[in-house]
C-alpha cells in the first residue's frame, strides 16, 4: 500500500512538474532549503564541528580551510559553527514572531470583517497606518524602547506584520459575507453555515499559509537588521546580523569571510521561505479562481 | 483639472488621521518603556534631586496624557521641540541631514526603476527563454539580500579589492563642502558652483550606496513590470497594432510600456516606505550623514523629541509620496474618474 | 470580366505544438480571393478559421507555426518576404479588424493619435496635419462626427469603435480586409447597421473582404462566395446562393438546417450530434465522418479532396 501511494505521489510530482514548470522547481528548492535549515536549527550540535563561542577553533582570522570551512573570526571562533548555531536563533525568533502575528491578525481580521461598522473603520485605519509605514523603522523604535531580550525583539518583529494578516483575512471575510447573504436569501440555515466553514476555511487557509511563509522571510530580514543596528538580541546569543556588524570593521583588512558567510546564510534562508510562499501563491491561485 | 483638485483634497484629508495615528503610537511607545531617559542622560548614580530637577525641566514629571496634549499643542505651532540630549533644536540636525537622505533615495530609486523596468520588459518580451528565467530569478533573489550585506559586499569588491570607488561619506576629506553647500543636494550644488572635481567626487561617493538601494528595490520593479507587461502584451490592441504594420519595437516600448507603467506607478508610492527602511541600513553601512542614520543614533541615545520628529517626518514623506503618485496616475490614465 | 485574384492561399498548414502534442489547426488549405469580392469563411469554434485569417498577415500567435504552404500576394509569397516588407504590408495593403472593439484600441491614446500613427508608419512623408485631415475625412465616410476623433476609445460605444476599426483598416486603401468575427460582440441592431455600413464601404473603396465568422446570417448578407471550414480543412466552397440553396457537404447542410426558421412551424432546434474532431490526432479519413449520417466505409479510410461540381467545390466521397 505504501509503495502504491509513493508511486502515485511521484507520478503526480512528475506531471505537475511538466504542467507548472518553473514554479514547481522553485517550490521544491524552497522546501528543501527550509527543511535543511530547520534541521540545523533543531540539531545544531550535529552539524557544527565547534561550539559557537569556542575560541580555540583555529588561528585568529584564518581564512576558509578544511579545518574551518567558513574561516575563523577575530576571537578565534569558527564562522561555520556560528552560522549553524545562529540558524537556531534567527529561525526561532522569526517563526515565533510570525506565529504571534498570525494569532493576533487573523482573529482581528475575521471580527472586523464580520462585525463591520465603526469598529471596523477605526481598526482598518489603524492597521493601514501601520501597514503603509516602513516596518523596519517601527520595529527599530519598538526594539529600542523595549530593550534587548529575546521576548522584546520577537514582539517588535511580530507587531509590524499583524496588518498583513488582518487585511487579507478581513478582505476575504467581507467578500464571503456577501455570498452568505445571497445564500441566506434561500433560507436554509445551519447546514449552510457548516458548508461555509468548509468553504471559507480552505480558501483562507491557503492564503494564510502563503502569508505565513512570506512573513517568516520578512521577519528573518527584520531580526537580522535589528541586530546589525545594535538593537537586537543580547551579546551571548549567536546571531547572524550582529556577527555582520561586528565583523565589518575587519573588512578593510581583507578578512571578508567573517561577514560574507553569515550574509549568505541570511540570503539563503530568506530566499527559501520566499520561494515557498511565492510559488505556493502562484500554484494555489488559479485553483482558487476555478473554485 | 477640477476633478484632480477635488481628489487631491480628499486624499490630503485622509492622510492626516493616518499621520496622527502614527504620531500617537510612537509617542506612547517611546514613553512606556523600562529605560529611563533622564537616568541614561545623567548617569544612574546621579543624586535624586538632580534627576527630579531634570525631569521637571524636560516636562517628564507630568502624567503621560498631559505630556501628549502638550506635544500636540507644540506640533500645532509647527514646533518640533528641542533635543533632549543635545543643546539644540530638533530641527537643526534634521534640516542638515535630510537632503543627504533624499539625494540618496532619489538617485537609488531612479536607478532601480530604470533597471527594473528594462529588465522586466525584456523578460516579458522573451517569455519562457533562459534569459527570462534568469531575470525572474534575479527578481526573486535580490529582494532577499539584506541591504547592509549588499552594501558591504559592494564595498568589498569595488572599494577594497578593486579600489575604484569610495566606501564612506558623501565627500572626500579633500573636498571643502562649505564652498558649494547651498541646498544640501550636493549634486546640484556642485554644478551650480561650477565645481566639477567636487561634482565628480560627490558622484563617486553616491554610486555604491545608491547602487545598494537600487539593486534591492529593482527586484520588485522587475517582477511588477514583467507581470504587467505579460498581461498587456496579451491584449487585443497590441495584436491590432501589430496588424497595422507597427514595428515590434514600437509596439512593445511605446504601446505596451505606457499601459504597463500605469499600475507600476501606483506601486511606487508603496515602495517609498521600503526605500526609507533600506536607507536606514544603507546609511549606517556607508557612514552616510543622512536622516536615517541620525534616527538610529538618536534612538540609542534615547533622544525622544528628535526620534519623534524624524518618525513624523517619515510618515509625512510616505503619505506625500503616495499622494503624488496617485495624482500622476490620475493625470496619465484618461479613464480614471472621481 | 473575370476579376483577378488578389490573394492566393496555396496548401497552407498551421500547427500549434503544445505539451500534449501537435495541434493541426489548419491542414492543407487553398483559397483564392478576387478583387472586390467578399468571401465568407465559416465554421464552428476551433475549426481553424481565425488561425487562417491571422496567417494571412503572418501573425499566428506563438507557439503556432506556419508549417507549409504559400500565400501569394502581388506576385510574392507573404510567408517568405523579409520582416520589414511584411510590416509595410500590414495595415497598408492588407488590414485586419478583430472581434472585440472594446479592446482593439489602445485606451491610453486618443483615436486621432492611433490614426495618425498608422498613416505615418506607411506614408513617412505625410505631416501630422495632413494625416489628421485624412483621418477627419475618413470619419465623415464612417458617419461619425469629426470632433469625436479627438476623444479616447472608452468614451465611445461598441458600434462606433468597430466602425473606427474599419476606418483605420481602410485609411491606407488596402486591397484586402480580414474581418475576424466583426459583429460577434455587437448586439443585433448594431450588427444590422454594421452590415449596411460595410456594404457601402465595400462599394466605395472596391476592397476585398474576407469575413471570418460562425454567423451564417452575417455571411448571407455580405458575401459573394463562401468557404466552409471543418477540422482545419475547407470542405466546401463556392457561390453563396448556390451553397445556401443546395448545400452538398453534409456538414454544410447541417449548418444551414441549424438556423431556426422564424416563419416555419418548428418545434425543436435542430442540432448536429457529436463534437469537433481532435486536431492532434485527426481521423484518418474525412474529418466529419464520425458525425456524418451518410458516411460510407471509404469516408473513414481516405481523406476526400476538393473537387469542382457545377459552380461549387466540395470534398466529399458521396459525390465521387
Amino acid at each position: 500500500m505504501v509503495t502504491t501511494f509513493l508511486r502515485k505521489f511521484l507520478n503526480y510530482f512528475k506531471e505537475s512538474k511538466k504542467k507548472y514548470g518553473v514554479q514547481w522547481w522553485i517550490l521544491v528548492i524552497g522546501i528543501v532549503i527550509v527543511f535543511f535549515v530547520t534541521l540545523t536549527a533543531l540539531f545544531p550540535g550535529v552539524f557544527a564541528p565547534y561550539g559557537p563561542n569556542y575560541m580555540e577553533s583555529g588561528d585568529q582570522f584564518a581564512p576558509p580551510s578544511f579545518q574551518n570551512i567558513f574561516g575563523v573570526d577575530n576571537l578565534g571562533r569558527d564562522v561555520y559553527s556560528r552560522v549553524v548555531y545562529g540558524s537556531k536563533t534567527i529561525l526561532g525568533v522569526a517563526f515565533v514572531a510570525a506565529l504571534i502575528s498570525s494569532l493576533i491578525g487573523i482573529p482581528l481580521g475575521l471580527i472586523s470583517g464580520f462585525v463591520g461598522g465603526v469598529f471596523d473603520r477605526v481598526l482598518s485605519l489603524i492597521m493601514d497606518s501601520i501597514f503603509s509605514f516602513p516596518g523596519l523603522i517601527l520595529a527599530i523604535a519598538l526594539a529600542a524602547m523595549l530593550g534587548p531580550g529575546i521576548v522584546n525583539i520577537t514582539g517588535a518583529v511580530a507587531v509590524i506584520y499583524i496588518p498583513q494578516y488582518y487585511r487579507q483575512v478581513r478582505g476575504q471575510t467581507l467578500s464571503i459575507k456577501e455570498e452568505v447573504f445571497i445564500e441566506a436569501g434561500r433560507a436554509i440555515g445551519a447546514s449552510k453555515l457548516r458548508l461555509l466553514r468548509k468553504y471559507i476555511f480552505p480558501n483562507v487557509l491557503a492564503t494564510v499559509v502563503v502569508i505565513f511563509s512570506l512573513n517568516i522571510a520578512d521577519a528573518i530580514m527584520t531580526e537580522a537588521a535589528l541586530s546589525y543596528l545594535g538593537l537586537g538580541l543580547p551579546a551571548g546569543i549567536p546571531d547572524w546580523g550582529r556577527d555582520i556588524a561586528m565583523g565589518k570593521k575587519y573588512l578593510a583588512s581583507g578578512y571578508w569571510w567573517v561577514i560574507t558567510f553569515p550574509g549568505l546564510a541570511i540570503v539563503s534562508l530568506t530566499l527559501g521561505f520566499t520561494m515557498v510562499g511565492e510559488s505556493l501563491s502562484e500554484l494555489l491561485n488559479p485553483k482558487l479562481r476555478d473554485k | 483639472m477640477k476633478r484632480i483638485l477635488k481628489y487631491f483634497t480628499i486624499r490630503l484629508l485622509l492622510t492626516i488621521p493616518m499621520i496622527f495615528i502614527l504620531l500617537t503610537l510612537i509617542f506612547f511607545v517611546l514613553r512606556v518603556m523600562p529605560a529611563d531617559p533622564v537616568k541614561s542622560m545623567l548617569g544612574a548614580h546621579a543624586p535624586e534631586r538632580v534627576i527630579e530637577q531634570k525631569r521637571k525641566e524636560l516636562g517628564l514629571d507630568k502624567p503621560i496624557l498631559a505630556q501628549y496634549v502638550d506635544y500636540l499643542k507644540q506640533l500645532a505651532r509647527f514646533d518640533l521641540g528641542k533635543s533632549m540630549i543635545m543643546e539644540q533644536k530638533v530641527i537643526t540636525p534634521i534640516k542638515d541631514k535630510l537632503p543627504a537622505t533624499l539625494e540618496l533615495i532619489i538617485f537609488g530609486l531612479i536607478i532601480a526603476l530604470v533597471l527594473g523596468v528594462f529588465l522586466g520588459a525584456y523578460g516579458a518580451n522573451n517569455r519562457g527563454t533562459g534569459k527570462d528565467t534568469t531575470i525572474r530569478l534575479y527578481g526573486l533573489i535580490v529582494f532577499c539580500i539584506p541591504a547592509y550585506w549588499m552594501g558591504l559586499m559592494l564595498q568589498l569588491i569595488f572599494g577594497i579589492w578593486f579600489d575604484w570607488l569610495p566606501i564612506a561619506g558623501r565627500t572626500s576629506s579633500r573636498v571643502l563642502v562649505a564652498e558649494f553647500n547651498n541646498t544640501g543636494f550636493y549634486l546640484i550644488d556642485t554644478l551650480i558652483a561650477g565645481n566639477i572635481p567636487a561634482f565628480l567626487d560627490v558622484l563617486a561617493h553616491l554610486v555604491l550606496p545608491a547602487l545598494t538601494l537600487a539593486l534591492i528595490l529593482s527586484g520588485i520593479f522587475v517582477r511588477l513590470t514583467r507581470a504587467n507587461m505579460l498581461d498587456v502584451l496579451n491584449n487585443d490592441y497590441i495584436l491590432a497594432a501589430r496588424a497595422r504594420g507597427i514595428s515590434e519595437k514600437k509596439v512593445v516600448y511605446k504601446h505596451a510600456l505606457k499601459n504597463t507603467m500605469v499600475p507600476i506607478l501606483t506601486m511606487l508610492g508603496m515602495q517609498f516606505a521600503l526605500l526609507i527602511a533600506n536607507a536606514v541600513l544603507t546609511e549606517s553601512t556607508f557612514s552616510w550623514p543622512g536622516m536615517a542614520n541620525l534616527l538610529v543614533k538618536r534612538i540609542h541615545l534615547r533622544d525622544y523629541p528628535t526620534v519623534q520628529a524624524i518618525i513624523i517626518l517619515i510618515a509625512v514623506m510616505v503619505s506625500l509620496s503616495s499622494l503624488i503618485v496617485d495624482l500622476v496616475y490620475a493625470w496619465i490614465d484618461p479613464r480614471v474618474e472621481y | 470580366m473575370e476579376k483577378t485574384n488578389i490573394i492566393e492561399i496555396k496548401n497552407l498548414s498551421v500547427d500549434y505544438p503544445i505539451y500534449v502534442g501537435n495541434v493541426h489547426a489548419v491542414s492543407d488549405v487553398s483559397l483564392n480571393i478576387k478583387k472586390g469580392e467578399v468571401v465568407g469563411l465559416v465554421g464552428e469554434s476551433g475549426c481553424g478559421k481565425s488561425t487562417l485569417g491571422l496567417s494571412l498577415l503572418k501573425m499566428v500567435r506563438a507557439p503556432g507555426v506556419i508549417s507549409s504552404g504559400e500565400i501569394i500576394y502581388s506576385g510574392r509569397d507573404i510567408l517568405k518576404i523579409p520582416k520589414k516588407d511584411l510590416l509595410k504590408l500590414r495595415g497598408n495593403n492588407i488590414s485586419m479588424i478583430f472581434q472585440n472593439p472594446l479592446n482593439s484600441l489602445n485606451p491610453l491614446y486618443k483615436v486621432s493619435d492611433q490614426f495618425v500613427e498608422t498613416i505615418k508608419t506607411h506614408k513617412t512623408d505625410v505631416s501630422k496635419k495632413e494625416a489628421l485631415k485624412m483621418s477627419e475625412e475618413m470619419f465623415e465616410k464612417l458617419g461619425i462626427e469629426k470632433s469625436r476623433l479627438y476623444e479616447y476609445p472608452h468614451q465611445m460605444s461598441g458600434g462606433m469603435r468597430q466602425r473606427i476599426m474599419i476606418g483605420i483598416a481602410l485609411i491606407m486603401n488596402p486591397d484586402l480586409i480580414i474581418a475576424d468575427e466583426p459583429t460577434t460582440s455587437l448586439d443585433v441592431i448594431v450588427e444590422a447597421q454594421f452590415v449596411d455600413f460595410l456594404r457601402n464601404l465595400k462599394d466605395e473603396f472596391d476592397v476585398s473582404i474576407i469575413v471570418i465568422t460562425h454567423n451564417l446570417g452575417l455571411v448571407a448578407e455580405l458575401a459573394d462566395r463562401i468557404a466552409v471550414m471543418y477540422g482545419g480543412k475547407i470542405i466546401e466552397k463556392g457561390n453563396i446562393k448556390k451553397i445556401y440553396h443546395d448545400p452538398m457537404h453534409e456538414y454544410t447542410r447541417g449548418l444551414i438546417d441549424c438556423i431556426p426558421n422564424v416563419k416555419a412551424d418548428q418545434k425543436k432546434l435542430i442540432t448536429m450530434p457529436g463534437a469537433p474532431p481532435d486536431l492532434i490526432n485527426p481521423p484518418k479519413g474525412c474529418r466529419f465522418s464520425p458525425r456524418c449520417s451518410k458516411a460510407k466505409d471509404i469516408c473513414f479510410e481516405k481523406l476526400p479532396e476538393l473537387k469542382k461540381y457545377d459552380g461549387h467545390e466540395t470534398a466529399c466521397w458521396l459525390y465521387e
